[in-house]
This record gives C-alpha cells, sequence and structure tokens, in this order.
C-alpha cells in the first residue's frame, strides 16, 4: 500500500505552499483529483492522509477526492469511450490500438482551504463560509 | 481569513522531478536504467541471474540493484554473476522512489557502467506509480499466475516497455493460456511487446539484455497509451500545468 506516501506527498506539498505563504495557522481541506487509472484508492488515501496531518498544520484536515473517469480516444477512427475497469484500451468501435487516453491518469491536488492571519478569525461579513 | 488556494501541483512531482534528474544525470554518463515489476515469487531473480551472465559474456557492463523488505538472499544470488550488485532493504516500504534509488546509486555505481538493472520490491501495486528515470520497464508476470494477470493490475502492465512472461517449462503443467494472456496485455497496453522465456531452460533469455541494449543505444521504446501525455481536445482538463508555482488565492469569507 502506497497510499502512505501519497498521503505524506500530498501533507509535504501543502506544508510548503503555507510556508511561503506565511502566516496559515491551519488548513482545513485540500482537494484532490484522482483518475481511475492512478493506481490509488481514495479510501486507503482518506485513511492514510488522517495520519500523515497528524502534528502538523493539516492537523483535522478533510481530503476531499474528485474521482475522474477513464475517457479513451480512437487515433484512426475518432470513436470516444469509458475505458472502464480494468480498461479496455483499444478501440471498441474499430479494433483499432492507436489510442490516446483523454483522462484517467490525474493524481494532483488542485486546490487548499486554509486560515491565514488575515484580519482575526472572524467570519467579517458573510457567515456562509461553510458553503461552497 | 480562510482563503481557497489553487496549487495545481501533481502529488508525485517530486518524485517525477527526481527522475528526471536521475535520467538525464545517468544518461550523460551513457548509463540506462532497466526497471523490473513483478508480484513476489514471479522469477525476477532466476531470469535476471541468467541475464547478468549473458551480459558478461557478451562484455556490456551492466550493475544490479535489487530491492526487499529484507534479506539480503536476491544479491547473493545476483553476485554470483560476477558483476557489482547490491542489495537495498526498504524496511517495510512496498516501492522503490527515485530519490532513494539515486542516494544508493551515489558513491557506489561503477562508471563504466552501461546498464543498471533493478529489481524493484515484488508487488504489482505501488511501484507502478513511481518513475525510477528508467529508460526500459519491464513488467514480469510467471505462467502460474493467470492469464488474467494484466487486467488485475492494469497499471503495472499498462505503463511497460515490454512485457516478460517467466516460468514457460512449466506452462503445460499449468494450462497456461498464452493467447489470453497476450490478449488481455494488449487491452491494457496496446502494441507492447510480450517475451517468453524460461530462465531454467534458456528459453528467451538475452532477449531482455537485447532490449535494454537497445534501449541504451537509442532505440525508440515502446510507447504505452496510458504513459502518453493527453492530447487536448478543446474540452475536459484545461489545466494541465503541473509545474504551476504561483498560487492564486481567492477571498473565501
Amino acid at each position: 500500500m502506497h497510499e502512505m506516501s501519497i498521503a505524506l506527498a500530498v501533507v509535504d506539498q501543502v506544508q510548503e505552499a503555507a510556508t511561503r505563504a506565511q502566516d496559515v495557522t491551519a488548513v482545513r481541506s485540500v482537494r484532490l483529483q484522482v483518475g481511475e487509472l492512478a493506481g490509488v484508492v481514495p479510501d486507503a488515501l482518506a485513511f492514510s492522509f488522517e495520519l500523515a496531518c497528524a502534528g502538523t498544520l493539516l492537523e483535522g484536515a478533510e481530503l476531499i477526492t474528485e474521482a475522474v473517469p477513464g475517457r479513451a480516444r480512437c487515433i484512426p477512427c475518432a470513436h470516444e469511450w469509458a475505458v472502464g475497469m480494468p480498461p479496455r484500451l483499444t478501440c471498441p468501435a474499430c479494433g483499432g490500438t492507436r489510442t490516446d487516453l483523454l483522462a484517467g491518469r490525474e493524481l494532483q491536488i488542485l486546490d487548499v482551504h486554509w486560515e491565514d492571519g488575515g484580519p482575526a478569525h472572524t467570519p467579517t461579513r458573510e457567515p456562509i463560509s461553510e458553503e461552497r | 481569513m480562510c482563503r481557497v488556494v489553487d496549487l495545481r501541483q501533481a502529488v508525485l512531482a517530486k518524485n517525477d522531478a527526481s527522475a528526471h534528474e536521475l535520467r538525464a544525470h545517468l544518461a550523460a554518463r551513457g548509463i540506462a536504467v532497466v526497471n523490473l515489476l513483478s508480484s513476489p515469487g514471479s522469477g525476477k531473480t532466476a531470469l535476471l541471474e541468467r541475464e547478468l551472465l549473458r551480459a558478461r559474456e557478451r562484455a556490456v557492463p551492466v550493475a544490479a540493484l535489487s530491492a526487499d523488505l529484507a534479506t539480503e538472499n536476491d544479491a547473493v544470488r545476483l553476485a554470483r554473476s560476477g558483476v557489482p550488485v547490491k542489495q537495498v532493504l526498504t524496511d517495510g516500504l512496498c516501492h522503490l522512489e527515485a530519490g532513494m534509488l539515486a542516494g544508493h546509486l551515489d558513491g557506489w555505481l561503477p562508471d563504466d557502467t552501461r546498464l543498471l538493472f533493478v529489481e524493484n520490491v515484488g508487488n504489482l501495486v505501488c511501484p507502478a506509480s513511481y518513475d525510477l528515470g528508467e529508460t526500459l520497464r519491464v513488467t514480469l508476470a510467471s505462467v502460474t499466475e493467470g492469464e488474467d494477470k494484466p487486467l488485475k493490475y492494469p497499471t503495472a502492465f499498462g505503463l511497460a516497455h515490454l512485457v516478460v512472461v517467466t516460468k514457460t517449462d512449466i506452462a503445460e503443467a499449468v494450462d497456461f493460456d498464452e493467447t489470453a494472456f497476450r490478449a488481455n496485455v494488449e487491452q491494457v497496453n496496446p502494441g507492447v511487446e510480450v517475451v517468453l522465456t524460461s530462465a531454467r531452460r534458456g528459453q528467451g533469455v538475452g532477449a531482455l539484455l537485447d532490449r535494454a541494449v537497445g534501449a541504451l543505444d537509442g532505440t525508440p521504446v515502446h510507447a504505452p497509451v496510458m504513459a502518453r501525455e493527453p492530447r487536448h481536445h478543446g474540452h475536459g482538463h484545461a489545466h494541465a500545468h503541473p509545474e504551476a508555482t504561483g498560487t492564486t488565492a481567492h477571498i473565501h469569507s
């Protein structure tokens, strides 16, 4: 299970970004894009993430994973299909073997929701910060 | 104040950067890495023992690094070939990472080496995600593992430049269906070459060395569908800039 290594890499990168921003006091959530073919199990990752965050600026942060389905396109006949799991990377329409994978290998941090040392931790004017 | 900060960073960006750096560094020294992936017990070491001997016969300067959770057994076996061998113990870690490999090569890899065979930790899941700076990635499966192995571990087989079947000397005894195996490999990695080998009988021995020497000499290696950068067709993922370091923040409350 390499999800712990993945979780540590995420925590590392968020901490680095927070250090660059200088005045971050807590991280609320991290949004990840995980492709169907990225070789990562979201549940195992969520479990590891909680452990990896312990004792860091990310303690208690929520991990939000967005799954990205695998999609492919046949170069000769332009047919597009959902590759499924296990993936089918030969063309279901013409049997072609020259394929472009359009999506499904993503494994990236999209964004981070954090608290910084701006004007205290007052919710300011709009008390609807929980909504997205 | 609460902020949402766009990072848009590949999670494995650090490993990928280390891998690129190692690949460039080794290429400058005229060295290519062959990364061997398989389940435990599929016969990586047995085949590699034969390939290292073959390399010696052909006077190709090779070295081998073997990674395991524990024991130096594999290194002892590989060292009988007489080539430089190093055992890496991962202390429980299920895969090698590029930075770790670079650290182990530092000060050990002889200057005249042309090919370095890396026997990754026996595991078809985790090592698949980590580029080690290799020029040739080889995924192996023995005939006893079932024809559907490539479908069960699509990332490991889907990212391979070469697929090697081992233990063909017992193929008949275990009813190995070569046609089905090849069809399953083709489904996840169209166009990849499949080589049949038996370390015991000598079938296919030397093929791995040939492909590795070819890759070292600049023969183009297979480009797996899964490994290709997606082209953009005007829809979908418009944000493929993993190197983006400038963080943009939008205030959220």
